[in-house]
């Protein structure tokens, strides 16, 4: 394993530490217990939101801390979610009264230990709501998983659930369109190689040279199966072709395109899967009105991508353009 | 024979031992068909506890399992935090401020530990999860606290073998909670990292009355 870490306990210490070197006029960061907060919060009358996960995905959530998105971000250990004694604090700082809106990736973890902070929240006189992302078609929702998973899709509910809060929506109100945006967005990610956990020191599954694992997460677990290698073309037809079905897309739609690199992708090869995708949308009658490229949800240096489809409104649309400014998302400031 | 706080705090530190050793064992099957976080978060969780017995002695079995649930619930993450946590904090509330537990109430806070976990988790037997070892744990401490059997040792004895045989028995199994879910068929011919665990917490104990 060659990683350019000091050691594998202080990863998310040391990663946290430089963030808040690099940003220190965006965010403030706490230590102890970890988490990272928007300079200004709680900002006077704002319905305060709250993101947090496993680490290794950078730049979620930390990334996104800042105005028009997340006011705060609670990082967990490598691919562990947070616990409720870093979520509760991050809560009630950036709490202005107006109350706060947990975004929550669906895993077992994330969702446990979010529920126990908000009831702590609750029971501190902080009314919480809790978007609950799910976009992941890779997984069946059915009695017999855990459910869909939450992946590129976060990144949207947090931008546009984020732009919401800012423009002086009320916490049901901003809950709503984060639910919104969920219920529009949908998801499929392939993995060329794994990615190693630092402290666990192995690559997270095996994959020949000539093989492929399509409908991965993003915590380096196996996807539902493993095909022969492909080109480009074929493999963007393979993710689409799911999320195009599962999201009823039809004739006339507009769409917001997110090609997601998994955090060992040259942006070139997302801009060669981009293109693709622009075709079998434009096949399937759908106009492409707004685009994001690049590496905003990964899973260390695992090569790969995502493709997500959101279908958008007019009201979708004017918040994904409102102002944003965090580090890694800035645009209209 | 009855089970006093000497006996919690050397099972807390036998389970910090058994996670450290088997560490790299449970990232290895979270691996697998998880995220390999597994042996880490228990590893980190348990060395928390035993620093916190270094700070004060709890005075019952109760108090040690409340301040072990309270540690595990801040400091795992991932389900297990929560998962573990519950189940010491019910099994801590089920021995209440006894100085003393015999083989009845130690059979009452293995079942009231299961429950906490498939309340918080919503698993079932044959899920592929802890529940796996729990439920037949709890069954056959219960079978022998219920054979009049006064010897609590023996009651640790048979909880730990079934729950032994409660992780192997996931091994044929499909996930259909936790992580391994996601895989569907592709999870059956792994052996659950949670079950595991619970077996080694299990067999602590046995070490500590031993």
């Amino acid at each position: 394993m060659k990683k350019l870490i000091n050691d594998p306990k202080a990863v998310v210490q040391e990663t946290v530490q430089g963030f808040g070197l690099a940003h220190a006029g965006l965010v403030n960061v706490s230590e102890d217990p970890i988490y990272i907060t928007r300079k200004d919060a709680p900002v006077a009358g704002k319905v305060g939101l709250v993101s947090g996960g496993g680490s290794g995905h950078e730049p979620l959530h930390a990334g996104y801390v800042g105005r028009g998105m997340l006011d705060a971000a609670v990082p967990g250990a490598v691919f562990t979610s947070p616990t409720p004694d870093q979520i509760l604090p991050a809560t009630l700082a950036v709490n202005s009264g107006a109350g706060v809106v947990h975004i929550v990736k669906n895993y077992t973890g994330d969702v446990l230990n979010f529920e126990t902070a908000a009831e702590l929240a609750e029971a501190e006189g902080v009314s919480v709501r809790t978007v609950l992302v799910n976009d992941d078609v890779a997984v069946e929702d059915s009695l017999y998983t855990a459910g869909r998973r939450g992946v590129g899709g976060t990144v949207l509910v947090e931008k546009i659930a984020g732009a919401a809060a800012e423009r002086g929506d009320d916490l049901d109100a901003v809950a709503a369109v984060g639910e919104r945006v969920n219920a529009n967005v949908r998801t499929m990610g392939v993995a060329l190689s794994a990615c190693t956990v630092p402290h666990a020191g192995k690559p997270s599954f095996d994959l020949a040279e000539d093989e492929i694992e399509i409908g991965i997460g993003i915590h380096g677990e196996p996807g539902r199966h493993r095909i022969a290698m492909e080109n480009a073309d074929s493999i963007t037809n393979r993710l689409l072709e799911p999320v195009l079905a599962d999201l009823k897309i039809a004739s006339g739609d507009k769409v917001l395109l997110f090609v997601n690199g998994m955090g060992g992708t040259p942006l070139s090869e997302l801009y060669i899967v981009y293109r693709r995708a622009v075709q079998v949308l434009a096949d399937a009658g759908a106009t492409v009105e707004r685009s994001l490229v690049g590496n905003y949800i990964t899973a260390l240096e695992m090569q790969g991508c995502s493709i997500s489809v959101l279908r958008l409104d007019d009201e979708l649309t004017e918040l994904w353009d409102a102002p944003v400014h965090t580090a890694a998302l800035r645009w209209g400031v | 024979m009855h089970l006093d706080v000497n006996w919690a705090v050397k099972w807390l530190t036998l389970c910090a031992q058994a996670m450290a050793e088997h560490r790299v064992e449970l990232i290895e099957l979270d691996r697998a068909i998880g995220d390999s976080d597994h042996g880490e978060n228990m590893d980190r969780g348990f060395q928390a506890v035993l620093a916190k017995l270094g700070e004060s002695t709890p005075e019952t079995p109760g108090a040690a399992l409340k301040m072990t649930a309270m540690t595990l619930m801040s400091k795992v993450g991932g389900a297990a935090g929560p998962l573990y946590g519950t189940a010491f904090l019910r099994a801590a509330t089920a021995l209440g401020d006894s100085a003393e537990i015999d083989a009845a109430a130690l059979a009452a806070a293995l079942a009231a530990a299961r429950d906490g976990i498939v309340a918080r988790g919503k698993a079932e037997s044959g899920d592929k999860t802890m529940v796996d070892a729990w439920t037949p744990a709890v069954d056959a401490a219960r079978a022998a606290a219920d054979g009049g059997s006064t010897n609590v040792l023996g009651v640790l004895v048979a909880a730990a073998e079934a729950a032994e045989a409660g992780a192997v028995s996931t091994d044929p199994m499909v996930a259909r909670k936790g992580r391994a879910s996601y895989l569907g068929e592709r999870s059956a011919g792994h052996r659950d990292p949670g079950a595991v665990s619970s077996a080694l917490i299990l067999r602590a104990a046995v070490g500590a009355a031993a």
